[in-house]
Formats: structure tokens, sequence, C-alpha cells
């Protein structure tokens, strides 16, 4: 089943995707170590999208779309903005940005999900989060 | 729940009990001023008590290195108190877990900042 969400260039919307990512990854059977990781990925790409993509900007939307499949929860992300190169992203670990306040968010989503994967739109970027799901997970389906 | 702060003066150590989310638009923009005026009232030895802090973000991760680097740029020390697992693992990945003095005793935190700095 896939769910798309269109939303406003907002924290509230930030919050909203956030819930949604907690609901649905619960659902999914991941642990709740799983669900507090996919859900705060999930929080981290749509502040991407949100404050460096559209800008807060009214004209822009969010698009954040959900799936659940036999394998895996399927998570993506898009907005209207300008577009990432993610290359360019700095690494948040070398000495030089250690102390840096700000570009820990993309390093974060990469280690939390099993697959990110990038593309550009026009305009905008959208982000793919994929977490396999284990067998457990997928045993636990509906029961939650 | 956004976040909640108190503080408290034991031995010449500001105790910052936090609470709840520090993240993007809640707690991150509390923890900044609340530091900004700590600082600016003279308190220079601080110690942030997270054990009560349900969440962090990135933003929120911003935030506790911001507020160790201009600590510390103001001639005072910062330590962290009382990680809840879930920012403990976050500082871990971040690499931040070497930078900041972490401490899970109040009482030995307060005894480790230096007398008279």
């Amino acid at each position: 089943m896939r769910v798309s969400y269109r939303l406003d260039s907002t924290l509230e919307s930030v919050n909203q995707a956030e819930e949604v990512a907690m609901k649905t990854a619960a659902k999914a059977g991941f642990p709740e170590d799983e669900v507090h990781r996919i859900a705060m990925s999930v929080r981290e790409a749509a502040v991407n999208a949100v404050l460096h993509g559209n800008a807060y900007d009214p004209g822009k939307k969010m698009t954040v779309g959900f799936e659940t499949t036999a394998n895996s929860l399927i998570i993506t992300i898009a907005d209207e903005g300008r577009g990432l190169d993610e290359t360019e992203v700095p690494d948040p670990l070398s000495e030089e940005n250690l102390l840096k306040q700000s570009g820990r968010g993309i390093f974060l989503i990469k280690a939390f999900m099993d697959e990110v994967k990038f593309r550009k739109l026009s305009p905008g970027t959208e982000i793919t989060l994929i977490k396999h799901r284990g067998e457990e997970a997928a045993h636990k389906e509906g029961t939650q | 729940m956004t976040m909640k702060s108190s503080t408290r003066q034991i031995d010449g150590v500001t105790i910052v009990d936090l609470s709840g989310r520090i993240t993007l638009g809640e707690g991150s923009v509390v923890l900044r001023d609340l530091v900004r005026e700590l600082l600016a009232k003279g308190n220079k030895k601080i110690l942030l008590n997270l054990g009560d802090v349900t969440y962090i973000d990135s933003s929120g991760i911003g935030e506790l290195v911001s507020a160790f680097t201009t600590v510390r740029n103001g001639g005072g020390e910062l330590k962290l108190l009382n990680l809840t697992k879930k920012v403990h693992d976050l500082l871990q990945i971040t690499k931040l877990y070497t930078v900041f003095d972490i401490k899970d005793d109040e009482t030995q935190a307060i005894q480790s900042f230096a007398r008279g700095a």
C-alpha cells in the first residue's frame, strides 16, 4: 500500500511527516529502536525539504510518500527547491567540521536507513529512504 | 512535548535541567537563549542535565555543540549529565562523544569543574 501527502513548507508539516513515519514503521512491525531511527530520518529529510529546499516558501510544497512492501518500508520526500547535490555535503565527522552547528542531517539519515537515494527533480530534490524488514518485522505487521 | 528548562546553583555550578524535545523550532532556540543568558550573567560553569530529554534531532545536536563552543569561547566550561541511550547513541555516531565532557553522576560532575574558573 502506498500513501502520499502533499504538505505546506512549515515545521508543522515536518512534525506531521515524522508522526506518520512513526506510526507506519510501528505498523510495519519494526522494533521500537528502528521506529525511532526511521522517524528521525524522515524528520531530518523533511527539515531539509522545508528549510533548505523550499525555504519556507508558501508557494512550494513537500510531498511525502510511504510504501510498505513485503521486504521493505520505502519513504520518499520531495521538495520543489533549487536542488541538492549530495556529493557537495561536507563530511560532519572530519576534524574541521566536527564543531560546526549544522550539516549532520544527511549523515544521520545514511547511518539509520539501509538505502538512501537522491534524485533531481525539475525543480527540486527527491530523497528515497529504504529500511528492509527482517522476518521479525514482517511477522509483527498488523499486530501493533 | 516541547522543551522545558529550570536552573539550579550548587557550589558555583549552574545545573540546567532540561526535559522534552530539543529539535528545530522547539527546544533549540530556547537552549541557545538560555546558555547565552547564563554566560551574560557570569555563570561560566554550566552542567546540562539531559536526563529527561526524550528526543533530540540534528538541530538539537547543533545547539549542544554551539552551546559548548560559546561557553568555552567565553572562558567557561559546559558539561553534559545523564544522557539517555538515544542521545548517547547520537553523540557516538556523530563523534561528539569525545568532544563533550559527559557525566552520569551529578555530585561527581559538580566536583569536576575547575575551582575558581
